[in-house]
């Protein structure tokens, strides 16, 4: 859960595994033979399960070790390898380069929902419709269980999830009599009603952030990307993109924004001591401020997040992973099985209960997972609130196929608008260009 | 007799063998990759010098060729001249402590750069480094070291700070071979400190200044780790083109254009070549 979403500050990526589909991918094994060409059945799965063998795994995720030693006490034949092969972009580029060279693939990699795309065009993760995954439908929420369909093909099984809310700390809106904002309107004006009483005090930081960006253009509406195949259309000059520009072009013209980069030591320190009182960011977040921000134990609290218009319940995904078997592993049905059990099985339950937010409804809806109580947000019921944004994300959006890329240059043309040599709106149109060209000189066809 | 004895290569071959595997190999596979090109859609074809045109009219190349340029003809100086300074003002014998002078000013070289730039990063911080607390303490509003127009000079300061002293060694081990004898006949002649700086030390230290001057020449074009560690506290001041190697590096890692990115590695490394030999041509020419 740590690192959920450093890696979209991180900007690198793996293209390259889209070209690697060809030289990646081999079904000449075994069990896989089968399910390169039949649809594996679950009693298929747990045969192989039970029959064992040996898969590695590539992740990050820190509630998975637990979820390995369980699994290989359920079936102690399947000898499961959990390497931590660096978070987000770093294990892409190594997951992209194992599968160029063809030797070193993973069976299972954790990628993020805005990654899978990229994985998924170049065929270097394989679809699920062979082992039935479509029956899934249902066990997971909306939000995170369309991020890995790609048209009718299922890349990876969604892992955890992370529909936004804001977090605000209640001990400094209270100092300064300010009421929990519940539209971007009464959030501006919280901004500069807190900036005011308290210069070294901010509303929330930003500096320019691909993923957060993008997030709050879809919740206001924006569909920027509009991807089929390799058809792309990028648009920022549509509403839902100006009406997220104009408030925070607003905020940064009167200052009312931190300068301060997101997960910096500077960013933990200001969460602890008051200079950022808020955060919009994804359900995930809990645990981050657990272990990053102790000094502000139980005064965090969260709220839904704040909405264009009064009454209005829209919220969008921020960050959040998946996992997806590799088209050049060796024991894919193996692989699926290991997977099936860390998302939708036991495993889902013990990531939960370690403080995953998670993507199945079954966790999600439950009463345990509803009234559990955070000590750290002032022993708060935070999954009342998050739990129902995860039902009220908007629907249709898409990232790009090379989004990876993308992210990785934001700040070269967006970061402008925040030094003052620039405004959102411009940078925005930049950005757009700089993705333009690359998905053209790669091959795409991008309007 | 015409037989030829192959015991020299034999003497030779271990050091051939690591030279070509090291060395040539990874030129020879940079050329190659620098004539094609990779699509995700489309896969691999060969483009001959395409990469290299492409390369010639990309403005984020040359910005970043620029800006190395300007740290250079900037920091290079600067940074020569203390560690002359330096180098002399031990030499001379009048410091007290010129033992624990020397070391403390060689000390930074030994910290790796990573750790070097993090630590000055935390001084530059304007929210919670040590130029917040000397605005808090001063009551002063200093720039912000990390803005786009300053943050060159920045890392100019950290680059300085670690190569001082590395630089002062080679010029202070230089006069230290100096012959003591010419410096008894300069003071029998009547030459005073200055006079013997000028007519004995400057001259002695000509070769190793063209060293040093070469070093910081390679290392200017070559900077990439003190941007890329400042990236996460100054993401809008650095760029993903701030130096020629930055961009190679994104251009591989960010953007999977290995092909490009080997051209535009090609390109820096002749450019690098031809000023490390017209530097080295005027001096050698001064020097006759």
């Amino acid at each position: 859960m740590e690192l959920s979403r450093r890696r979209l500050l991180l900007g690198a990526a793996s293209s390259l595994a889209l070209l690697a589909a060809g030289c990646g991918s081999s079904d000449d094994s075994g069990d896989d033979t089968k399910a390169a060409s039949t649809t594996v059945s679950d009693a298929d799965v747990e045969a192989a399960l039970q029959a064992g063998g040996s898969i590695t795994v590539w992740a990050w995720e820190p509630t998975l070790t637990k979820v390995v030693a369980d699994f290989q006490t359920k079936y102690p034949k399947v000898k499961v390898n959990l390497i931590k092969n660096g978070s987000g972009n770093d294990q892409y580029t190594a997951l992209a380069n194992a599968i160029k060279a063809g030797t070193g693939v993973p069976d299972l990699a954790q990628i993020e929902y805005f990654a899978l795309p990229q994985f998924a065009l170049g065929k270097s993760v394989a679809d699920l419709n062979t082992f039935g995954a479509k029956s899934l439908d249902g066990t997971f929420t909306p939000g995170p269980w369309s991020s890995v369909h790609s048209g009718d093909k299922i890349y990876g099984l969604p892992m955890d999830s992370g529909p936004m809310a804001l977090f605000y700390n209640k001990e400094v809106f209270d100092k300064y009599g300010i009421q929990v904002p519940t539209t971007w309107e009464e959030y501006a004006a919280a901004a500069e009603k807190l900036h005011t009483a308290n210069p070294k005090s901010w509303i929330t930081s930003d500096s320019g952030d691909a993923g957060f960006t993008t997030s709050m253009i879809w919740q206001a509406g924006g569909r920027p990307y509009k991807v089929d195949g390799t058809d792309v259309t990028i648009n920022f000059d549509d509403d839902g993109t100006k009406k997220w520009t104009g408030l925070w072009q607003g905020m940064i013209d009167k200052k009312l924004l931190a300068p301060i980069p997101g997960w910096s030591d500077a960013w933990y320190k200001g969460l602890g001591d008051g200079t950022i009182a808020t955060l919009v960011i994804g359900a995930w977040m809990p645990p981050n401020l657990e272990s990053g921000v102790k000094a502000a134990s139980g005064k965090w609290r969260v709220a839904p997040m704040p909405q264009w218009a009064s009454g209005e319940k829209v919220t969008s995904e921020n960050g959040g992973s998946s996992l997806a078997v590799t088209e050049a592993s060796q024991s894919k049905t193996l692989a699926y099985g290991f997977m099936k059990y860390a998302t939708v099985g036991d495993g889902a339950q013990s990531r939960t209960d370690q403080g995953a937010f998670p993507a199945t409804t079954a966790q999600l809806n439950a009463e345990a997972f509803k009234s559990k109580e955070f000590p750290y947000l002032g022993g708060q019921k935070a999954n009342e609130v998050l739990a129902e944004a995860a039902n009220q994300v908007a629907t249709g959006w898409s990232y790009l196929p090379f989004q990876v890329y993308a992210n990785s240059v934001y700040n070269d043309s967006v970061g402008k608008a925040y030094t003052g040599g620039s405004t959102l709106q411009d940078g925005l149109k930049a950005w757009q260009d700089t993705s333009t060209k690359y998905g053209q000189e790669q091959g795409f066809t991008v309007k | 007799m015409t037989r030829r004895s192959w015991i020299g290569w034999q003497f030779v071959a271990p050091f051939l063998t690591v030279f070509a595997l090291v060395f040539l190999a990874p030129i020879a596979y940079s050329l190659y990759l620098s004539l094609y090109r990779t699509k995700l859609i489309g896969g691999t074809s060969f483009v001959g010098l395409e990469n290299y045109s492409k390369a010639v009219e990309d403005p984020q190349f040359w910005s970043a060729v620029g800006r190395v340029s300007l740290f250079l003809v900037v920091q290079v100086p600067i940074m020569l001249l203390l560690a002359l300074l330096i180098a002399l003002a031990i030499d001379s014998g009048r410091l007290y402590g010129s033992s624990f002078f020397r070391i403390s000013i060689f000390l930074p070289y030994a910290v790796p750069a990573v750790v070097a730039t993090l630590m000055w990063g935390f001084m530059y911080g304007s929210q919670f480094g040590l130029i917040r607390y000397l605005n808090d303490w001063l009551g002063t509003t200093l720039p912000d070291p990390l803005a786009p127009n300053l943050v060159l000079a920045a890392i100019g300061n950290i680059t300085t700070w670690e190569f001082v002293g590395y630089n002062m060694i080679i010029l202070f081990a230089a006069l230290r071979i100096v012959d003591p004898s010419l410096y008894e006949a300069a003071a029998i002649d009547g030459a005073g400190q200055f006079r013997i700086i000028r007519a004995i030390k400057l001259p002695a230290l000509r070769g190793p200044l063209l060293i040093t001057t070469m070093f910081s020449i390679i290392g200017s074009f070559q900077l990439f780790t003190e941007p890329v560690v400042l990236k996460t506290i100054a993401p809008n001041a650095i760029l993903t083109y701030f130096t020629p190697n930055y961009y190679a590096w994104q251009l591989s890692v960010g953007g999977q254009q290995f092909n490009y990115s080997a051209t535009v590695a090609v390109v820096m490394g002749l450019l690098t070549m031809l000023v490390a030999y017209l530097v080295q041509a005027r001096a050698v020419r001064k020097a006759v």
